[in-house]
């Protein structure tokens, strides 16, 4: 065999080994947490909201939506923040300015969850506890750190949606008239609409898998959230907080929590996806 | 189907394929877990591996840090990762010694049980709070989610912030065992995985409960008294506070060699004396 070709066949082992990481962790789940599923009854696990699984109570519902409300407030916050900054970045910004900008940007990609989750337990935790109410530890605070944990993969995707836009549409609705703003609004957003989509789907599939940071700053009740300053369990926070001690039944059940999760994940990115492909 | 698994017996469905590749991805992660003692056992030659419960990690640490100190040349690694982890290592040969914080539940019985410690767990306020006393009756309807104002003790109205710590913890367990009645906590409450994070939230939100180790209780929170018994060192050994517990080593077999020589440091005066001086109660005279 010549070199060529066996180092071309050692990468394509290499390349077949982390996609087949990913096929044995999905195998894994599902085989860890499906029995549970099938002991519980699929209704009773998702719906249900009494989580005592040392007492044989699994059900996760109170999760679910304390997971999908998170990512809610989090995506209010951080879409409109990410997306005039992608705006700025892309179209309203000297090159300069842009060099400067977006490095730094991706800087807060770099930035470890748990550090992100330390400064709201220190600072955004107790602001919320004496000027709002309520413990500090909520869904609130979980949300605002989110909301800025997803700022680079929204910004990042964005402005790679901008700038695909072809330069012709610009030039021509500005030679129809119309100001930089009018063209970003009406001509640039439109055209790069899918992409943008696909930055928030990303965002959520970040927002919705983060753990650390949020079992930190969340409170972690079981309850299901009665306001926005109560604290919320999220499905990751369950793993993580009970899994180190888990056996039997309960460890299945937070297998299946992964499951549940697994499924909201892909159903995300799925669609993202789908979405990019429409273009 | 085999029935639920209760408490933290461990399944019987051996049958099952899923429970196979279980055990063989928990193996797995205990390997991991245990790989800095293996490591330790290459590099010089002895090493004893310590691992489990979160409350008994610090007090663990300080022992291992002396000991060590006293025997150059030997290691002694001490983890966390719980209680039922720590059993559940000992009983794979995983670790050489369990460290555990709650009793061995029936299944568990056949390990070998060293008590090296008793410990309080203190129930904590913020320090500016004016709450000095409770019942078990009290701590028991709180944890239940049938008080849930500060008016209800007598104290000035507000929503009480309730920390306990999470499902498996072994200082839950003593809690749940101790208190709670076999009545479930309530949903409502926070929950935080140790104790240095519910001492962390008491000491800085004033409306807050929680319980934590004596041992840990600092000058930044307050224990208050069950039963009009403050969690003291004297009554604790006298069992006059009520809210008591034991540390646990645990091994497969009986400790020999290295092993034993560290568990008879822990039993020995000195080492009685230096779990005391941490906040801990001896087992020994």
């Amino acid at each position: 065999m010549s070199r060529g070709k066996f180092v071309e066949r050692v990468l394509f082992l290499l390349a077949l080994s982390s996609v087949s990481s990913l096929v044995i962790i999905t195998v894994f789940i599902f085989l860890e947490g499906l029995p549970l599923i099938f002991h519980t009854g699929l209704k009773d696990f998702i719906l249900s909201s009494h989580w005592a699984p040392t007492k044989g109570f699994f059900g996760i519902g109170a999760m679910i939506v304390s997971s999908l409300l998170v990512t809610l407030v989090a995506m209010v916050i951080g879409v409109p923040l990410g997306l005039a900054c992608a705006i700025v970045l892309a179209e309203f910004c000297s090159e300069t300015m842009r060099r400067l900008l977006k490095p730094t940007l991706e800087l807060l990609a770099g930035i470890p969850s748990v550090v992100y989750g330390f400064l709201g337990v220190i600072w955004l935790v107790p602001l919320i506890r004496d000027h709002l109410g309520g413990p500090g530890l909520s869904l609130l605070a979980a949300a605002v750190i989110l909301g800025i944990m997803i700022l680079p993969t929204v910004i990042s995707i964005s402005i790679d949606a901008l700038t695909a836009v072809p330069d012709i549409y610009r030039e021509g609705s500005i030679a129809l008239g119309a100001t930089q703003w009018q063209t970003v609004r009406r001509v640039v957003l439109p055209a790069a609409s899918s992409g943008i989509i696909t930055a928030v789907i990303l965002g959520m599939g970040r927002a919705i898998g983060e753990t650390m940071a949020v079992i930190m700053v969340a409170g972690n009740a079981i309850k299901l959230p009665a306001s926005i300053l109560d604290p919320v369990r999220t499905l990751t926070s369950n793993i993580a907080l009970e899994l180190g001690y888990a056996a039997g039944r309960h460890r299945e059940a937070l297998f299946a929590t992964g499951i549940v999760l697994f499924v909201i994940i892909m159903i995300l990115n799925l669609s993202a996806t789908l979405i990019t492909r429409r273009r | 189907m085999p029935p639920p698994a209760r408490g933290k017996s461990r399944p019987s469905a051996a049958s099952l394929p899923a429970f196979r590749w279980g055990s063989l991805l928990l193996a797995l992660g205990l390997l991991l877990l245990a790989g800095g003692c293996r490591e330790g056992a290459k590099s010089v030659g002895h090493a004893i591996c310590v691992a489990g419960s979160t409350s008994v990690q610090p007090f663990a640490e300080k022992l291992a840090e002396i000991y060590m100190q006293q025997h150059p040349g030997l290691r002694v690694d001490v983890q966390g990762g719980g209680s039922s982890a720590g059993i559940y290592a000992a009983q794979q040969g995983a670790a050489d010694l369990g460290a555990s914080s709650r009793e061995l539940v029936p299944a568990e019985k056949k390990l070998h049980e060293i008590a090296i410690a008793w410990d309080g767990i203190a129930v904590i306020v913020h320090p500016s709070n004016p709450l000095h006393n409770l019942t078990m009756e009290q701590l028991r309807q709180l944890f239940q989610g049938k008080i849930t104002d500060w008016r209800d003790l007598g104290s000035p109205p507000h929503a009480i912030d309730l920390i306990t710590r999470e499902e498996g913890s072994g200082t839950r367990e003593a809690f749940e065992h101790l208190v709670m009645a076999k009545s479930e906590f309530t949903p409502s409450a926070l929950v935080q995985d140790s104790n240095g994070a519910v001492r962390e939230i008491v000491a800085g939100d004033p409306y807050s409960l929680g319980y934590i180790s004596a041992g840990l209780v600092d000058d930044r929170v307050k224990a208050v008294s069950i039963d009009g018994v403050l969690p003291y060192r004297d009554n604790i050994k006298s069992q006059k506070y009520k809210l008591v517990r034991r540390f646990l080593l645990v091994s497969r077999v009986p400790p020999v060699g290295q092993c034993q020589a560290f568990v008879d440091f822990i039993l020995s005066p000195q080492g009685q004396r230096l779990l005391e001086a941490e906040g801990l109660v001896g087992v020994k005279e």
